[in-house]
């Protein structure tokens, strides 16, 4: 008798300890450090199944990740131009330099009109001989084929689609315009595109999202089925669900952050590829303009992301797979 | 008299659940088969006792243990463990109450990519002690098994009885208030089979309370513990065997 009373003694006390080590923040963040490792130590272990289901996330996010950091791009170099919508008429080509210069200071003087070039049938032959690389092609030809152009910008507060449009009516119907065209429609349409490429890519994005959910998914299902026993084990000698599920969502997180790492790299090696050419062509339209990649603010959003994927697929795998996990 | 005397005997008189470390109410548990593998059971055992549970291959010694343990639930009837009703007890809890207790399987249970150090340290990986104080107990348990200078050894490369102590090591180092063994000695010879339950001894003389499922008849003979004789399923008969 005396000693059962020492012995729930004892137990009590054991109790007490046990809580006391549990709720330490010192031995909590000693033992997630732990089992993260251990995690990670696994993966290394097996370094060609673990970067082949890393690669699947770092292609998933980098896909996305190029599209809309192209889109934008696109998108900056719409917006450069946007309010400098101009029209273009193109005057008859019977039509004298003389008298196509007194239209420009006629149009020159309408109250919705900021500025007026006139490009005469000689500059616009000079400038094309020079910029196209067709010089010895435009040598070969008797009479100048171009005709005379008068640039026109509206107003600034006349800049708005609708007003332009009524300025390109009111240019068409003079009697020496051959055809006056908006600039703007290209940047609408380029605008009205992009929106629809947006919405293309978010649909991409999250079939790809899908997809990785799927391969982590499937990969803990295969780690857990490789764990089964030692799953038996701890729990027949008292893990929780929490400890038997840890290792195997820190599994999923490192595949996240794996390959949000190698889509980071995918995505710099395109841009590094591309911005030479981008560059060469921008210098064709004599503009400044240079791809951005945005290095901190795309990392932090690949390892977001992959972290989120990584993890959820690992969580659903594990909700699924591991319960059915008994002994018995 | 007898309840002076830490041993098993049949729950006749009703008493405070304190003081036994397991009791059975009526219990009867059928598996999903539909089979009835025990039959109203009604038992007690005190703290601090040693005891055996014996019978025919399939009478039922392994299902009475995993009712303890909570591998299996009862279909019928009340279990108490350390005077705590486990009968109902959530899925959430049941690795506390097991945290308490050391299983010793037949087949001893053992993570066989692990080494031996790490396989007895887990259980108090699981519970969460630091460091130095996992190296230390672990060092402690298997000193006392005669196993510390195995420690950096894979369970594969021991010999039968070196295994079954390695699982004991893992079932103690915990310090349980109860030990369930489940046929610890079902692949050793004579000898090592008597070490083995001298071992049991040892942590019975230290307060731990010991559950041994056991068919080897003549074993127990020598031993001179109580015998709980289950007969499919049905307590057929208990007390002190014959010394
Ligand atoms: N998981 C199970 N499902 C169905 N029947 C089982 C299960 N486990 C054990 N049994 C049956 O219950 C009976 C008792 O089994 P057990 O407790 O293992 O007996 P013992 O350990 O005494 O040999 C046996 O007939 C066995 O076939
Ligand atoms: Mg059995």
């Amino acid at each position: 008798m005396k000693r059962t009373r020492h012995n729930r003694h004892q137990s009590t006390h054991h109790w007490s300890a046990t809580l006391r080590r549990m709720l330490s923040p010192r031995t909590w963040l000693a033992r997630h450090a732990q089992v993260a490792l251990d995690s990670l130590g696994r993966l290394y272990r097996n370094p060609l199944a673990t970067l082949m289901t890393a690669a699947v996330i770092g292609i998933a996010l980098a896909m996305p990740a190029c599209l809309y950091l192209l889109l934008n791009n696109m998108d900056r170099l719409s917006g450069a131009w946007d309010g400098q919508a101009g029209v273009s008429v193109f005057l008859k080509d019977t039509l004298p330099v003389a008298a196509a210069g007194k239209l420009a200071s006629r149009v020159r003087g309408w109250p919705e009109v900021a500025e007026v070039t006139l490009v005469t049938p000689e500059q616009a032959l000079e400038e094309f001989r020079q910029r196209s690389g067709f010089a010895d092609v435009l040598d070969t030809l008797d009479e100048n084929p171009l005709p005379a152009v008068l640039l026109v910008l509206p107003a600034p507060e006349q800049s708005d689609p609708q007003s332009a449009a009524n300025l390109q009516n009111k240019l068409q119907a003079l009697p020496e315009t051959e055809q006056a065209q908006l600039d703007l429609q290209w940047v609408q349409r380029l605008t009205a595109m992009l929106a629809l490429a947006q919405r293309g890519v978010l649909l991409i994005s999250a079939l790809l999202a899908l997809a990785v959910l799927l391969v982590v998914g499937n990969t803990i299902r295969l780690e857990i089925q490789g764990r089964r026993e030692e799953i038996v084990v701890t729990r027949l000698i008292g893990a929780t669900d929490g400890f038997i599920r840890r290792p195997f969502l820190y599994s999923g997180t490192w595949y996240g952050v794996i390959g949000a790492l190698l889509a980071w790299l995918l995505v710099e090696t395109g841009f590094w590829l591309l911005a030479s050419p981008v560059r060469q062509l921008a210098d064709l339209y004599q503009s400044s303009f240079q791809l951005q990649t945005l290095p901190v603010l795309l990392l932090f959003g690949l390892l977001a992301g992959g972290i989120l994927l990584g993890l959820l697929g690992s969580w659903i795998a594990v909700g699924r797979h591991l319960g059915t996990i008994e002994p018995g | 008299m007898l309840a002076r005397d830490p041993g098993f005997r049949p729950a006749t008189s009703i008493r405070a659940t304190n003081d036994f470390m397991i009791r059975f109410d009526n219990v009867s548990k059928r598996y999903p088969g539909g089979f009835e593998a025990l039959n109203n059971i009604s038992l007690e055992l005190e703290d601090g006792a040693m005891a055996f549970v014996t019978g025919h291959s399939g009478a039922g010694k392994s299902t009475l243990l995993k009712l303890i343990a909570l591998i299996e639930r009862t279909t019928r009837g009340q279990v108490h463990v350390n005077g705590q009703n486990v009968t109902s007890i959530s899925r959430r809890r049941i690795p506390f109450i097991r945290r308490r207790i050391g299983f010793i399987f037949q087949d001893h249970n053992l993570l066989f990519d692990r080494t031996v150090f790490d396989n007895v340290a887990l259980p108090l990986v699981i519970a969460g002690y630091r460091h130095q104080e996992t190296g230390r107990r672990v060092r402690a348990a298997l000193d006392k098994l005669g196993l510390l200078s195995k420690e950096r050894m894979y369970p594969i490369t021991l010999s039968g009885g070196e295994q079954q102590r390695v699982g004991i090591a893992r079932a103690v180092v915990n310090k349980p208030l109860l030990l369930l063994a489940d046929e610890p000695t079902g692949n050793l010879d004579p000898a090592l089979s008597l070490e083995i339950m001298e071992l049991f001894e040892q942590f019975n003389e230290v307060g731990v309370t010991v559950l041994i499922a056991s068919h080897d008849t003549g074993l127990l003979d020598q031993l001179g513990y109580p015998v709980i004789t289950l007969d499919h399923g049905r307590l057929a008969g208990a007390g002190q065997q014959s010394a």
